[in-house]
């Protein structure tokens, strides 16, 4: 059968089950547009900017645990993507990203809305593709779900030139497989790792494991349940990592990092044997590295090799899928306690417990997260922005659900808060809680739109300090309290969703806060919720830029 | 230990394999001192021969983020394997009635070849490995080098080893295979040491 290669695409889309994606026409892609009204099982959202678009695919990913589709036309449209499509490549959230371009005998001749997308994109996606023939885009579509959903998942990125969309290709089925002889899975890890790696973990005194975004991306939260619980060995988390290991177990002692909690920092700093699993020893997670922990030995397990040995000397290098080599792990471990070790950890954690909640009336941050965590159970998805409403975010509510936690971790972008959270609302019906900065929340804000339009039950709380309040933390303390333009100016947030047909509440107490979760009990439309926060709040514990893990501290007196 | 790595990777013959590569090394600051990129006896595949500038865990990591890229089939380090390496210099030299006898002394000596001749100057062609190149430059400056082109490095593992990539057809055998060539580095260093 002869098909377009706009009908190709949307065929190739069908076949990978794709149920919705995130997209905005433009002259390039309009012959696809023109076929949209055939598939209408593949839900097309109409975003109000193209940065949404991949954020919400972005998020979607994350919380369906499949991978994003999002499509943006050539030139401002493709370049709009760049944001959201390094969001996602930081972090290994696997994504489709699709462009239009112009013509092919247009490329290259800086022609009305041309932009190099594939040489713009190629430090910021896994792979992509120049698509020159309608009869390319069946195996190149394959191939990139694959890339994108295999390894160390990540976007990629498939341009089309608009021509290419209208010329016509024997269609004769989805390709059953891929042929890359450049792209092995390297899924099952060497069996002298794994045994190498269970030698020195069964050999620990003090063990520590740290669970990264790897864990949730492979879907190991089982297994390395087990693992911990064999080997009775304290887990802690990236911040990525976070809804990767029940924080409710005994076991969890939360995230570790710049904002970490103290304890946990502590920990990883005087175990024995560090095991990181599926994270990548980042500098926000371990701080300084000359001064991380210098007598620890370190297993690694990680799906990427290139990570393994990266910032660190890995005595047990185990390079293979988390869920596939944990269970292979398994089976070696032997079934050990270590009570004085937990007991050394527990009594850091009773003397500083990461606990700021003040007396009063006002909302602080920590109270309002734990607030929330209160009203939703602990069982709500949690969408952030970036900032200090992210870090209390990840300080104060008790992830115990996979995939549970949505977070930009290595790119930190701002703004990501509300499409993200509109994405990840299409994988799920229970409404999703979006923790939002003032800031941010005005970088993407007129997705209000887009959620009023799909009437998207998402629950987007500014955290409103009405500063770019990380930024003014850092100015306070590293920069003699010399605020430059962090007190942004800012809308009625409530007359604002109103204005896009959306409830809008504001709380400015703890009583109005909690009448406001009672409020929402049942409610299943949008709402923006302006919590009026105390202005200059800090978040603590902190490891300030450049210091080591064991340098943490607590107050700005410990500076 | 720092030196001068030899890198063998075999890329598919596509467009824009070199920009990616290129933009890699880009990206990560790695320093390159030399790529030559041409066909291979595989058809649909090109071999690069990369000479990068770094530690051993510099060049390790080179040789990971080179494979991460989907293009990328094969990366060996080849620095601590017994291999043969050359290169191609041409040198435009300056040449009289005056001296040409003394110039092609130097020539003989390095057993190069003049290619082309004119009256004040001879194009000659050096073929062997970098220190011979290198020396032979010095030699002939004191005649006055007019131009010079080196090609960079190429290079081949002696014996029957070859650097060639594996088979497509098992994708499990693929991943052993890469592993070990990943993993070929001097005896007694700590895998991945970061030091
Ligand atoms: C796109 C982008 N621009 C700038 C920054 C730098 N930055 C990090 S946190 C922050 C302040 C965030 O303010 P807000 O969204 O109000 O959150 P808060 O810290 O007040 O909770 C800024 C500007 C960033 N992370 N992302
Ligand atoms: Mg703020």
């Amino acid at each position: 059968m002869r098909l377009t290669g706009a009908r190709i695409l949307m065929e190739c889309l069908r076949a990978e089950g794709v149920e919705v994606f995130f997209g905005y026409p433009g002259g390039v892609v309009l012959p696809l547009y023109n076929t949209l009204g055939e598939y209408p099982d593949i839900k097309h959202v109409l975003v109000r900017h193209e940065q949404a678009a991949a954020h919400a695919a972005d998020g979607y990913a994350r919380v369906a645990g499949r991978t994003g589709v999002c499509l943006a036309t050539s030139g401002p449209g493709a370049t709009n993507l760049v944001t959201g499509i390094t969001t996602a490549y930081m972090d290994s959230v696997p994504m489709v990203v699709l462009t239009g371009n112009v013509a092919r005998d247009l490329i290259g001749r800086d022609g009305f809305q041309e932009a190099d997308i594939t040489g713009i994109t190629l430090p910021i996606t896994k792979h992509n593709y120049l698509l020159m023939r309608a009869s390319e885009i069946a195996p190149a579509v394959k191939e990139a779900f694959h890339i994108a959903s295999t390894g160390r998942k990540g976007p990629v990125l498939v341009d089309i030139p608009k021509d290419v969309f209208i010329e016509e290709a024997e269609w004769d089925g989805y390709p059953q497989g891929v042929s890359l002889r450049g792209y092995p899975i390297m899924d099952v890890p060497r069996e002298e790792e794994v045994d190498k790696a269970a030698e020195i973990i069964n050999a620990a005194k003090k063990p520590i494991i740290i669970a990264g975004h790897g864990v949730v991306q492979s879907d190991a939260q089982d297994e390395l349940l087990e693992f911990a619980e064999r080997s009775d060995t304290p887990v802690l988390t990236t911040l990525l990592g976070i809804s990767g290991m029940p924080e409710d177990h005994e076991l969890s002692y939360g995230f570790l990092g710049m904002h970490g909690h103290f304890y946990a920092n502590m920990a990883a700093d005087s175990a024995d044997v560090v095991i990181g699993i599926g994270m990548r020893f980042d500098d926000r997670a371990m701080g300084r590295f000359a001064d991380f922990n210098k007598t620890a030995k370190i297993v690694h397990i990680d799906i990427d090799p290139a990570e393994i040995g990266k910032n660190f000397k890995t005595h047990a290098p185990v390079n293979g899928d988390v869920k596939e080599t944990l269970s292979r792990l398994l089976p070696q471990i032997e079934r050990s306690s270590h009570p004085e070790w937990r007991t050394e950890i527990d009594q850091i954690m009773e003397q500083h417990p990461t606990d700021y909640i003040e007396e009063g009336t006002g909302l602080g941050g920590p109270w309002l997260v734990r607030a929330l965590a209160e009203a939703t159970e602990g069982q709500s998805t949690i969408v952030t922005g970036v900032g200090q409403h992210q870090m209390w975010a990840a300080q104060y509510y008790p992830y115990t659900k996979k995939r549970q936690w949505v977070t930009s971790g290595g790119l930190g972008t701002m703004g990501y808060e509300v499409p993200a959270a509109m994405g990840a609302q299409f994988a799920q019906q229970e409404p999703i809680w979006s923790i939002c900065g003032d800031g941010g929340f005005q970088m993407t804000s007129q997705e209000l739109q887009t959620v009023a339009d799909h009437n998207l039950p998402v629950r987007f709380a500014i955290f409103n300090n009405g500063f770019l309040g990380m930024v003014r933390q850092w100015q306070e303390l590293f920069y003699e309290n010399n605020y430059h333009s962090v007190d942004l100016g800012q809308p009625d947030f409530v007359k604002l969703a109103e204005a896009y047909g959306i409830r809008g509440i504001r709380a400015a107490t703890r009583a109005e806060a909690m009448q406001v979760f009672r409020d929402l009990e049942g409610y299943d439309g949008p709402v923006v919720i302006d919590f009026q926060l105390e202005r200059e709040e800090n978040v603590w514990p902190m490891v300030p830029a450049g210091a080591a893990l064991s340098e943490t501290i607590e107050s700005a007196d410990d500076l | 230990m720092a030196s001068r790595n030899t890198i063998v990777a075999h890329v598919e013959d596509r467009p824009g394999v070199l920009a990616r590569v290129a933009s890699l090394f880009r990206r990560r600051g790695f320093n390159i001192e030399s790529l030559t990129v041409g066909h291979c006896e595989e058809p649909g595949l090109s071999r690069m021969t990369i000479v990068v500038d770094g530690d051993d865990h510099q060049v390790d990591q080179v040789c990971r983020q080179l494979f991460k890229l989907i293009d990328v089939v094969s990366v060996q380090d080849i620095t601590y394997v017994p291999m043969v390496d050359r290169e191609l210099a041409l040198i435009k030299v300056s040449a009289s009635n005056f001296n040409r006898r003394e110039v092609l002394d130097v020539v003989e000596v390095f057993r190069a070849d003049v290619v082309d001749v004119h009256s004040d100057a001879l194009i000659v062609q050096v073929l062997g490995d970098e220190g011979k190149v290198d020396a032979a430059l010095k030699m002939f400056e004191q005649f006055g080098i007019l131009e010079m082109v080196r090609t960079g490095r190429v290079a081949m593992l002696r014996g029957t080893e070859t650097t060639k990539p594996p088979a497509i057809s098992d994708s499990q055998q693929a991943a052993a295979a890469i592993r070990a060539m990943l993993g070929r580095r001097p005896e007694g260093a700590l895998p991945f040491a970061s030091d």
